[in-house]
């Protein structure tokens, strides 16, 4: 069944297997360059709330350029040019109502290394509470134990708070970092590889993390490890060359995907 | 998105294509065994050949190694390389049909030791000719499983999906006619209760048979056609109205 608006440009109209849930992100026609060379070419998708959804693709295939794009991150560089809408909750991100400071509140971002700031594990979480408003102390404190709690660290750093961040494991930095954003409550989290530079328990921890947090808030998962989008995700989009081949339910694109160039991909076929 | 005998061929590790050809050839090898379990079994029976019989019996130990062996090499595939979409259906429908393959032995290890009892009676056996007839079509239906396996051929897999009702049918009435011969003539009980046990041995070959085809159009086409209504199976595997 398509449920989505095809892209009529795109040189063959991608898959979208399923009827959405409740939207939160609408991808629709999107199309960005960097000095002129096209990395994402019309596409349209749309993601549903309080699910995880992977973008899976070979290097160089536009899955974290998309990302960066949901969080504008390429407002500061003047080569990028983009075209077409992306809407939180109904809202275009580009409008000129859109306060950036206040997307990325609501649509936070992790990375692949984890990039925690050079102070204190409380002061981490702290920093953009306090960037945000004024709030008594025994307020913060909770709200920072709920973030470490809500990031399955707060067992592990409750007694060494006020230690450095830098004292901390790959593996607990990563999920300080998810903490840090957790605590200004966004409504979506985008992650960009964010266990590919972390040991296999580490890996697992943040995979249960990811699998736990749905239930608060929407997730982007991109990853290069399609047995970790195969654990995590709930819905699968897989992109090739900037365009979006195939959308759909995560079962399904790894039992059954309903184009060719998806099953070489999963299933390491030359292409 | 259908496959091809071929797809299982194309990957970027070497490697994987052979174990994935090494799975399928040894099926194949598997299901030739059988198959050839049930022919002999069956000339055993019709010809009175002990001797035969007793090969037969024998050799279900072949069987039941070789599905040890191919689970084993599925487990590995499963462990190492963590197969997804046609290569996971590949694997899950060998594990399958490997399971449906050693019961199909273990049927024809029943014919062959109902062959030895009734090569000991001296009397007239009645019921061969069912006996002859179910078997040809059940043998069919195997060997047309395991071509459309070979060949990743879900037209031909359908056909036997659909003979198998026939072979249902055919089987209720050689009971029917085998009961008739029990109360005709008590002396006959023994032997036709052996027969009975071998038509009933054949007719579970055939429905093992069904299992394999539908295991090919999972393999195929991703559809799951098991416990599906037989009135529309058509429509959705082969897209016939």
């Amino acid at each position: 069944m398509l449920a989505s608006p095809m892209s009529a440009q795109a040189s063959q109209a991608p898959v979208t297997a399923f009827v959405p849930e409740q939207c939160c992100l609408s991808i629709q026609q999107f199309n960005l360059a960097y000095a002129g060379k096209m990395a994402l070419r019309n596409l349209t998708l749309d993601v549903p709330r309080h699910r995880v959804t992977a973008f899976i693709g070979p290097s160089g295939c536009g899955k974290s350029t998309l990302l960066r794009a949901i969080n504008r991150l390429h407002d500061l560089n003047e080569t990028v040019t983009h075209g077409g809408h992306i809407q939180l909750e109904g809202q275009d991100i580009h409008s000129s109502q859109m306060n950036v400071t206040e997307l990325r509140r609501r649509v936070g971002m992790v990375f692949q290394t984890p990039n925690p700031f050079p102070m204190s594990i409380y002061e981490n979480v702290a920093f953009g509470l306090r960037l945000q408003r004024r709030l008594p102390k025994r307020k913060r404190d909770d709200i920072i134990e709920w973030a470490l709690t809500s990031a399955a660290l707060w067992d592990e750093v409750k007694d060494r708070l006020h230690r450095s961040a830098w004292q901390l494991s790959g593996g607990q930095q990563q999920r300080l970092v998810i903490a840090r954003t957790l605590a200004v409550q966004p409504d979506v989290l985008l992650l960009d590889e964010p266990a590919s530079a972390l040991d296999p328990i580490s890996t697992l921890k943040i995979e249960e993390l990811i699998r736990n947090l749905k239930s608060q808030l929407t997730l982007v998962l991109v990853t290069h490890n399609m047995q970790q989008a195969a654990r995590v995700s709930d819905y699968t989009a897989f992109l090739q060359h900037g365009e979006l081949v195939e959308y759909g339910p995560t079962d399904q694109v790894f039992t059954n995907p309903q184009l060719q160039r998806t099953e070489n991909y999963i299933t390491g076929r030359m292409t | 998105m259908d496959i091809t005998s071929d797809t299982h061929s194309q990957h970027i590790s070497r490697q994987f294509n052979q174990e994935l050809e090494e799975l399928k050839t040894h099926l194949m090898a598997m299901g030739g065994l059988v198959e050839k379990q049930v022919q002999d079994a069956v000339y055993a029976l019709l010809e009175g050949d002990s001797r035969l019989a007793e090969k037969v019996r024998d050799n279900d130990r072949q069987v039941n190694d070789l599905q040890l062996q191919i689970d084993d090499e599925c487990t590995r595939v499963l462990a190492r390389r963590q197969p997804a979409a046609s290569d996971l259906r590949l694997v899950l429908a060998v594990i399958r049909a490997t399971s449906d393959l050693e019961r199909i032995g273990d049927e024809a290890s029943k014919i062959a030791r109902n062959a030895l009892l009734l090569s000991e009676n001296n009397g007239t056996i009645r019921g061969l000719v069912e006996v002859r007839h179910i078997s040809e079509h059940v043998r069919k239906m195997l060997r047309d499983a395991l071509t459309s396996f070979a060949r990743f051929d879900t037209e031909l897999a359908m056909q036997v999906v659909r003979e198998d009702e026939s072979v249902d049918d055919e089987y209720g009435s050689a009971m029917r006619s085998l009961m008739t011969f029990m109360m005709e003539d008590s002396r006959s009980i023994s032997s036709v209760l052996s027969i009975m046990w071998v038509l009933r041995a054949l007719e579970r070959v055939g429905d093992h048979a069904n299992n394999l085809a539908e295991y090919v159009v999972y393999l195929v086409k991703g559809l799951d056609i098991r416990h599906s209504d037989p009135d529309t199976l058509d429509q959705k595997v082969l897209k016939k109205p």
